[in-house]
Order: structure tokens, then sequence, then C-alpha cells
């Protein structure tokens, strides 16, 4: 079945209107034919005026992704028919369709959802996609911030116009970290990329705002094959979210992204991700694949990387957000919460890879099940040779809504030091009867009692998000879930 | 207020309740007495509405109205407020988010604005320091690791918060040491009101010198078998239930 199509209609579907979600910035005008081959790929290039190199880069993983084509990895659990590559466009010009013009032609089910997570109006104008023009605020409050940004050296722009500005610091570092020979959602990226973000913090440097206040203003749009990278120089400090509480819905069905963090000496970067792409509908047709190749390394002595998820979208998600530790005294922490309802499936987890001395990792998942659905924390803990004294905490929560879904737990632990600590816990639990009783008979509904209970199921997690997304991240969690009790 | 009919009720198919009559008027404190097993705290949980509670013969009018028409959180937001026996743990969520919750929840149902956080830490403050409830207290998550004393008087500050109209407290004395017993007992004193009845289910006299009832039940084999003013508590206590469910015996 055509992958493509399936998902086209069932976004058709879903808006009447025909009207596509989702935002882009520069705009071209041609669309490469379907399929994929090594024309596509300098057809993509040519379209970013890209250099040799990158274009010799890209032809490089391409031409590995054909030799990869049975290594399509099969061991997560998760299960999907398999994807027609060849039955895709991996480059379209956006659609010149018109925008609404106002809030009233928005889809007024969208609009209850943006009700719901407390999105103030102009946001909601501009998650909806109502014509730019007509949202003067945020507009000039986004100018504002690219100022701000500019003036304290932080670069933050498309990684395609990066490219072409800062070659150098893209050449040195994109790959370094995740090597276009990685995987085969990895490759596929390297070969075919065309959207993404690249920062870039000077020596010193705490970026003056956190990123993601700017992608409440400028509605980020999360292309198929996105390409991240974010370097930390010395000293600097940098708070990155990606995504939206906001329902995000897409025409593609495989998203394969790649976020690659560097942090040199006593940097620190923290990545946030709330993903609330559509998950399908009850019965598990249509909905996002989100299979993403996320990795940090803490290069630098005493540097830290933060990863906070949470995933409530996609019909399955396939994610691990790691941590190379290579620099002594670095920190890798990943908080993650994966709330998975009906049919969808996520199997997430990160990996910890401790290689300097004094290293130290913490892992908090939490993950809830609920109608049909499966969800697997899967992570590796490896301490080498030279790691002397590196630690390790994991706690692994899973929580269990019905008795239909399933939730498992896969740690794979390393340990080639003597002088190593790794501790690991983990609890499955249910909502009590006697928990939902006890809210209700206080005058909540069920729905206002789950979301409360998973709430403070998922508190730890909660708050590392950075508080303006902590609010709604938390009114998120309650909307996946309706529906899911009574 | 409150009229109980012929009330039977059944739990995991076993008939608890036999025909119960019952009358609160507003303002009035009724207390149940009863030995282990005589169905007291089943009545509570029928009252509040419990799932698995069934009733299969009578009627419970509240306020003119059909209250098992209601679904346990309606009942909630009508005013009907059930302090627990055993208070139910919620990890992760603080008194204070537990409590805002269930304050907009009734509000909501009232038609009235929600409260903010600043807006509900105010009201608060004024309910809390009548019942000496620590900011610590609210700040833990719900009866996590709080002592029999600790959940007893957050039952009751939850009670002031929502201002039931009806008010059922089963075996709230139950694990109380003498100085937590009053406490609470001046909690629910201070929430006496002309318009507010409430149900206060014991096995032992003790609660009643502190929370003074108008009438005493005797609740024994799903029945009542004995009403009278609060004296009848202290002959209760001389002489036990024993002589009591034997009379009715004989």
């Amino acid at each position: 079945m055509s992958a493509v199509n399936d998902t086209t209609e069932t976004v058709e579907a879903l808006n009447e209107s025909g009207y596509k979600y989702g935002f882009v910035t520069d705009i071209e005008s041609d669309t490469a034919p379907k399929g994929l081959n090594e024309d596509i790929v300098r057809f993509i290039s040519a379209k970013k005026n890209e250099p040799q190199w990158l274009l010799d880069w890209r032809l490089k993983a391409f031409r590995m992704w054909l030799r990869q084509q049975d290594e399509e990895p099969v061991w997560a659990k998760v299960k999907f028919p398999p994807i027609d590559y060849q039955d895709a466009y991996y480059y379209s010009a956006p659609k010149s369709v018109d925008g609404p013009k106002s809030l009233d032609e928005v889809d007024p089910e969208l609009l209850a959802t943006y009700e719901k997570l407390g999105i103030p109006l102009y946001e909601q104008e501009m998650l909806a996609g109502v014509a730019v023009d007509a949202v003067f605020d945020s507009v000039s409050v986004a100018t504002t911030f690219k100022g701000e940004l500019e003036k304290a050296g932080v670069i933050f722009c498309p990684i395609s116009e990066a490219v072409e500005k800062h070659p150098d610091l893209v050449r040195k570092y994109l790959g370094s970290v995740v090597p276009y020979s990685d995987n085969f959602y990895a490759t596929l990226n390297s070969a075919v990329f065309t959207d993404g973000s690249f920062v870039y913090v000077p020596e010193g440097v705490h970026c003056p705002m956190e990123l993601s206040t700017y992608f409440r203003i400028n509605a980020a749009n999360t292309g198929q094959f996105e390409r991240t990278l974010i370097i930390a120089e010395k000293g600097s400090y940098v708070s990155y979210l990606e995504g939206c509480t906001a329902p995000m819905r897409d025409e593609h069905q495989l998203h394969a992204a790649v976020v690659e963090l560097v942090a040199l000496d006593d940097a620190e970067i923290k990545y946030s991700t709330v993903q609330n792409w559509y998950p399908g509908d009850e019965e598990g047709r249509g909905g996002i694949y989100n299979f993403v190749t996320k990795r940090g390394a803490c290069r630098g002595a005493r540097s830290k990387i933060s990863w906070t998820q949470v995933e409530t979208g996609s019909a399955i998600t396939w994610k691990y957000p790691s941590c190379i530790l290579q620099g002594d005294h670095s920190v890798g922490e990943f908080y993650s919460i994966a709330i998975t309802n009906n049919r969808q499936q996520a199997d997430t987890g990160t990996k910890m890879l401790h290689i300097g001395r004094n290293t130290s990792s913490t892992i908090i998942s939490k993950g809830i099940s609920a109608g049909r659905a499966q969800s697997t924390y899967r992570g590796l803990v490896r301490m080498q040779g030279k790691a002397d004294n590196a630690r390790n905490f994991t706690q692994c929560d899973s929580l269990l809504i019905g008795d239909q879904c399933g939730a498992h737990t896969v740690p794979y632990i390393e340990v080639k030091n003597r002088s190593a600590k790794v501790e690991h816990e983990a609890t499955t639990s249910k909502i009590s009867d006697d928990q939902m009783m006890y809210c209700q008979q206080r005058g909540m509904s069920a729905e206002e009692a789950v979301a409360l209970i998973v709430n403070g199921f998922c508190k730890e997690v909660l708050q590392k998000l950075p508080m303006e997304f902590a609010v709604e991240a938390q009114k998120l969690v309650g909307i996946s879930l309706e529906g899911s009790v009574g | 207020m409150l009229e109980i009919r012929n009330l039977h009720a059944r739990v995991d198919d076993r008939d608890v309740l036999k025909g119960i009559d019952l009358s609160i008027g507003p303002g009035e404190v009724h207390a149940i007495m009863g030995p282990n097993g005589s169905g007291k705290s089943t009545l509570a949980y029928v009252l509040a509405g419990r799932e698995g509670y069934e009733v299969t013969e009578g009627s419970i009018r509240y306020q003119g109205n059909d209250l098992l028409d209601l679904a346990i959180e309606e009942r909630a937001r009508e005013g009907v407020f059930l302090a627990f026996q055993y208070p139910v743990e919620i990890p992760g969520v603080t008194g204070t988010t537990f409590l805002r919750t269930a304050v907009n929840a009734l509000r909501k149902h009232r038609g009235e604005k929600e409260l903010d956080a600043m807006q509900f830490v105010k009201y608060v403050r004024k309910k809390q320091s009548e019942l000496n409830i620590s900011d610590d207290m609210l700040r833990r998550p719900v009866n996590v690791g709080f002592s029999g004393g600790e959940k007893k008087r957050n039952e009751i500050l939850q009670m002031a918060l929502l201002e039931p109209t009806f008010a059922v407290l089963d075996e709230t004395d139950s694990g109380l040491d003498i100085d937590a017993l009053k406490t609470v007992a001046d909690g629910v004193n201070a929430l006496r009101d002309p318009t507010r009845s409430m149900l206060v289910i014991t096995h032992y006299q003790r609660l009643l010198d502190y929370i003074v009832p108008d009438y005493v039940h005797v609740l024994a084999g799903g029945r009542i078998i004995k009403s009278g003013g609060k004296e009848l508590a202290l002959e209760l206590e001389k002489e036990g239930y024993g002589a009591l469910t034997g009379a009715v015996a004989a």
C-alpha cells in the first residue's frame, strides 16, 4: 500500500478544508519526482546550493543506504508493514494553498484542543497557519528575539542557511556525533535531509533566552528528514526546545530525523522535546512513524547534556536520545515521558556511554500505556574500561491503564571497569480503583482524575521542562489519555 | 435534607444492608454506631456512590432528588462528602494540586470561575490555620507517608475547603491518639452549620464526647436496631452492643 497516499487521505479526511498544517519559511517552487535515487539526492543538494563536499557526503550516505536495504532495524518491539521508500517524495515544495484568513476558518476540533492546552490566541493563529501578515504581534516579537541572539553572538538559523554562511562549522561537526553510516534511518536522513536547525553558542556565552521561547513565537515546522546540529563552545549554555504541545498533523508518514549535540569543556546543553504528532485513529489507521536518531557528545571535561522528552504522539516512536560521555566529569541525563494510547507503539529509551573518568548519568523514564498500546523502555548503560568511578542511576516506571495494553523494560548494562557503579530501579503499577474513587468523590470526573494521577506519576520529568511549557505539557498528558477510562 | 427508605444493598453477592430507614434534617449531626461487620462502612460507600455497592431495594432522596441517580462525582458536586476511613495515597500529586483540582471541579459545576494557583493559596491559608495543617503537609504528595493523624486531619481540611452540604465521616477517629482526635473533632465542630448535615460513623463513644451528635443510631446486621439522643451512646459504652443485639434476637 502506498504510505504517502494513505496518510494524505487521512489528513484530508481530518480536515475537510483540505488545508495542511505546518509552516514553511523559504518557499521553493519545484517538486522532485517520486522515488529515491542519486539524481534525487543531487537535486536536493542543488536546490540548497550546497558545496561539493556536502553533496559528496550525501552521496556516500545514499550509497551506503542502498547497501543497507536488509538492515532496517527489526529489534524494536514495534510492528508495522514494510515501508516502500520508492513510493515517497523526498523533495516537495510547500503547497501554495492559501491559509485560512482567520480562526473562523480553522477546524473547530483543532481549536478545541488549543483551548484545552491554554494556548494564547495569537499563538493559536500561528499554529493553525492563519496568514502570517495577520499576526503582527508575534512577528515583531520574533524579530526582537533575533536581534537579542545576534548581540550575544549566538547563531541560530536553518541548517541550509548555516551551510551557506558558516560552512566551516557545519563541515567540522556535521556527522561527527551521528555518522552517516550510523543506522538505516540516520543514513537515509544524511542522504536526503532538507530541514532542521543549526545552533552555535560561542565560548562563555549563556544563551540569553530559552530557544523554546523563540519557537513558541515562530512555530517550528519539523520536516520529514530534519537535521539539527547544536554546538556549545567552552563554558557556554543553551536550552533548546523542539516541537510543540499543540497537535501537529503532517502529510508524511515517516519522520527520520537526526539530532547531533556537541558540548565542549564546561558547556551545558539542555534539549527538550514535546512530540505530539498525529497518532493515528483509534483503530491504528494512519499516524506518523517517528524514527529518530538523537545523540549528544559531551566532548569536553565537565560538560553536560540533558535530554527531556514528552512523547505523546505518533503511531510508532523509535527513539533513543543518547549521551557519549567522553570528557572527564561529564554528565548525561535523560528524562522521558512516553504516553501511548489506543494502538500507539513506543520503543524508546537512551544510551549512556561512559568513556571518561568520573562521568555520571541519570535516566528517569516514565512510560504510560492505555488502550491497546505497547510501550517499551530500552536503554543501554555502558561503562568502558577507562571510565573510572563512573556512575549511573536508572529508574524506569511504567503505568498501565486498562488491561489490554503492555509495558516492557529492556535494560542493557555493560560494565568494563571495576570502580563503576550502576543502579537500576523499575516499577510497574496500575491506576487503582481506590485512587479513582478518591478523586471522583472529591468531584473530579474520571478524565480529570486520570490526568491528575498520571501527572503525579510523571512529575519528576515534567519538572525538567522549560517553565513556559510545563503547564501545557501537564494538560497535554491529560488530553492524550482522553477516552482511556470509563 | 436526606431521606433513606428501606435501603437494601449488596456487596460481592452478599446482602449487607437489609432495610435502613433514616432521615437527616438540615444542620443535624447523626451518629451511627455498631459492631464490626454491621454495615457501617457499606452505608458510607452507598451514600457516596462507590462502584460495586449495589442497591437492590429502597431509595435515597437528597435535597428532594434521587441520590441513586447520580454518579459518584455528581454527588460530590452536589455537596456529598465522604471522609474516608482509609484515605488513599496519590504519589507525585501535592496536596495543593489535588485540592485545587477538587475545588475547581466543584466551582465549575456551580458555574463559578476556577481559582488560579495564587487565589487558591489564599483560600487555603485561612482554613489551614484553623485545622493546624502545616504548609509541609500540603506540599507533600497526597497521603503518601502521612501518619494516621495527618491523614484524618487532611480529610477534614478537604471537607473544610469543599464545603459540603452533607458529610459522612467514616471512622474518622480510628488510628488517632487523644490529641489528634481532639484536633480533628475541633475541625469538624468548626464546620457545624445550620445548613450542613453530618453522619458520623464510629465504633466508640469516645469521638462523640467531642463531636456531640443530635441523634445516635445503632446499626447491627444491616438494620438500625435502636435510635435515640446522645445519651444512647453512653448507654452503649456501658453495656456493649451485645446486650442490644441479643435483645433484638430475643
